[in-house]
């Protein structure tokens, strides 16, 4: 089976030599066609330089990528034509009303609004009683929405989505999502990036990066799977005192808090704490706990 | 093709839409035109002048009388004593002062000589100068009429004649140089900050990566302000022709296409600006201090470029404007043909090569 993206051994380094930034660290995978891929990582882990590679908009200093089988530098226009790209910050012209930079977006890409209607109507529909709005003067939300439709009007065979869903409200980051899944039914392959672990669940299979480096791939399930710790949620009345007291409890590797309880990871055959007056119970580890503990593996070495 | 009339439009709604962009674009030519048409003129009008008569006769009266009749000058006081002169000037009252000594019609008619004092302000140099060659213009157009009927043994008349701008107009002069200086703002200026606007707001990023090939971006953004400088040009042409009166003397149709290659000069260093400027600041910084400065310095339009030391000279060739500015005086004012200007055009045509040249060679097609 061909991949839809292939990257090998990328490398990506700014600035001049005394002050060199290494953005990328022999970045290699691979994404299969028609998947949702999800590349998770805090800010500053290289995700945005990751994605400028892949769309030929910046070249990476050692490595090769292909995008739809296309080499990312001498195939760059071939790719330019095909890719649908969102980056992080909103980029559509904001004096343009919604129908005017959605037709324009169409016009660039030699296409209409109606050729490919079918692919943005569940999203455009919901923003279309705007569409004599101004972009500059649409929320978060439905900005985001704009920009994809835009990135989608000629029906990209790859969709890059540069995280997209920073900045919007929890409700409009389910529905994107909820989009995504409609799109990627379409067939079409998505790389999104995004600094929200919690997203991480919803991709077909995630890539986790930190300061450059690729520390795994694989599919949520899977991650989850391989987790070899036994996780204890624990609720009490002071939580941040209960948060010191698990980190100083004996059998218990980390602690830290996940929404309204802690997690704390037990060490081998521990499966209860010498803790009173405290709500705890044994649960199935979430893929953040897998990044958590990757994360801080990581930054041990 | 239709992406890029695609872009056109989509141009157009971005100056359409920003008001002040709008000012800039289509106002600056008219606010130019009237501030230095009316405004910060340098010609010599109703200069206030006292006359200190000590002869107090028939001629002395006519003499004064001439005088005030001019359009130059205008009569404020008749003094009584020579501190008087001295106290005027201290006010700023006057610009100019007139002495006319005792028996001044007694000395005409019997020694058949006779002095005025002509004493100026000279803190301004150059008007003092102006005025006092008025002054003595005019008194020798008086003692001529006093000649009539008599011989003198000889006389050596001189007759001046200003050619192309006999009445001395300053709008003869700064007519070409607002259209110069207002052809390389819109074009230099507002193409060099729309390219790097896109590339702040990030829609560049979106664009590159997209079927549209750089270089039509980059002619497209550039379209727009072509059109506008025409209008500009035949707004400014129309303004001067109508409101402040100095002819179009050459051909029209040669004027009017020197103006697009100038134009095209300053589009294309617009192109080359954005290609090194990160920021709508540094875009606009570069083309005010590296355009629109030199512009005014070197073109010969505020400052004679002939009286400059030889390095400055020199400089003042790379200038684009001052080599439009010559031409747009020889055609419009002197009404020359091509045949006069082939090589100030030739010179324009070779630097809108070169900096269309270096604008392609610099656009960049990726981020970094």
């Amino acid at each position: 089976m061909s991949y839809a993206v292939t990257i090998a051994s990328i490398s990506k380094t700014y600035g001049a030599k005394q002050k060199l930034v290494q953005a990328l660290s022999n970045i290699s995978l691979n994404v299969e066609k028609g998947e949702l891929f999800g590349i998770i990582g805090p800010d500053g882990a290289g995700k945005t330089s990751l994605f400028r590679i892949l769309t030929t908009l910046l070249l990476a200093n050692e490595g090769h990528a292909t995008v739809d089988g296309l080499d990312v530098v001498k195939e760059f226009k071939a790719i330019r034509n095909r890719v649908g790209y969102m980056p992080g910050r909103f980029s559509l012209y904001q004096d343009l009303t919604i129908e005017e930079n959605l037709s324009f977006f169409a016009t660039i890409f030699n296409t209409t609004i109606e050729a490919n209607y079918d692919l943005i109507k569940d999203i455009y529909i919901q923003i279309e009683p705007f569409k004599t709005r101004r972009a500059g003067k649409l929320s978060g939300g439905m900005k985001q929405k704009l920009a994809l439709c835009c990135a989608l009007i000629h029906k990209p065979s790859v969709l890059f989505l540069d995280e997209p869903t920073t900045g919007v409200d929890a409700v409009s980051r389910k529905e994107f999502w909820q989009m995504l899944k409609g799109l990627k039914e379409q067939g079409i392959t998505i790389l999104v990036s995004t600094p929200y672990m919690d997203e991480a669940s919803l991709c077909d299979r995630v890539a986790l990066m930190q300061s450059g480096k690729l520390m795994q791939v694989d599919s949520p399930r899977n991650i989850i799977h391989s987790f070899p710790h036994k996780i204890m949620a624990v609720k009490g009345s002071n939580m941040l005192q209960l948060l010191n007291t698990l980190k100083q409890t004996k059998g218990v590797a980390d602690a830290y808090a996940f929404g309204e309880y802690h997690h704390a990871v037990l060490e081998d055959g521990i499966t209860t704490l010498p803790i009173e007056q405290v709500e705890m119970k044994i649960v199935q580890p979430d893929i953040e706990d897998c990044f958590i503990a990757l994360m801080k593996d990581h930054a041990a070495q | 093709m239709k992406q890029f009339f695609s872009f056109v439009k989509k141009e157009f709604y971005h100056i359409f839409r920003d008001r002040r962009t709008m000012f800039i674009l289509l106002g600056m030519p008219i606010v130019q035109i009237v501030i230095f048409g009316f405004a910060l003129t340098n010609e010599v009008k109703d200069s206030k002048f006292a006359v200190l008569d000590l002869a107090k006769d028939a001629n002395s009266a006519s003499l004064i009388q001439e005088l005030d009749a001019s359009r130059y000058f205008d009569l404020q006081s008749n003094l009584t004593s020579y501190a008087d002169i001295e106290k005027e000037f201290r006010k700023g009252s006057i610009k100019l002062a007139i002495v006319i000594p005792q028996n001044f019609a007694n000395d005409i008619s019997h020694l058949n000589k006779a002095q005025v004092q002509v004493i100026a302000d000279a803190s301004d140099p150059n008007v003092a100068s102006t005025l006092t060659n008025y002054a003595n213009t005019i008194i020798l157009d008086y003692q001529d009429r006093l000649l009539q009927g008599k011989k003198l043994p000889y006389t050596i008349e001189t007759q001046t004649r200003m050619l192309y701008n006999p009445q001395l107009k300053g709008a003869y002069n700064f007519v070409p140089g607002v259209m110069a200086m207002v052809l390389l703002l819109v074009c230099t200026m507002m193409t060099a900050i729309t390219i790097v606007r896109e590339k702040e707001l990030g829609t560049m990023e979106i664009m590159l990566v997209s079927p549209l090939q750089p270089l039509k971006i980059v002619v497209a953004k550039a379209v727009p302000y072509l059109l506008l400088s025409m209008v500009n040009i035949i707004s400014i042409l129309l303004l001067s022709v109508f409101v402040l009166d100095v002819p179009i003397q050459g051909n029209i149709v040669l004027l009017f296409a020197e103006s697009i290659l100038f134009t095209l000069v300053a589009l294309a260093l617009g192109l080359l600006i954005s290609s090194a400027a990160a920021s709508q600041q540094t875009a606009m910084f570069i083309a005010l201090v590296g355009m629109f400065l030199p512009t005014v310095m070197f073109s010969g339009f505020m400052f004679p470029v002939e009286n400059m030391p030889k390095p400055l000279q020199v400089i003042s060739n790379i200038v684009p404007a001052k080599w439009y500015f010559n031409i747009v005086r020889s055609v419009m004012i002197k009404g020359v043909g091509f045949a006069a200007v082939w090589k100030e055009t030739l010179i324009l045509t070779g630097m809108l090569l070169f900096f269309l040249g270096m604008a392609i060679k610099n656009f960049k097609i990726r981020l970094a």
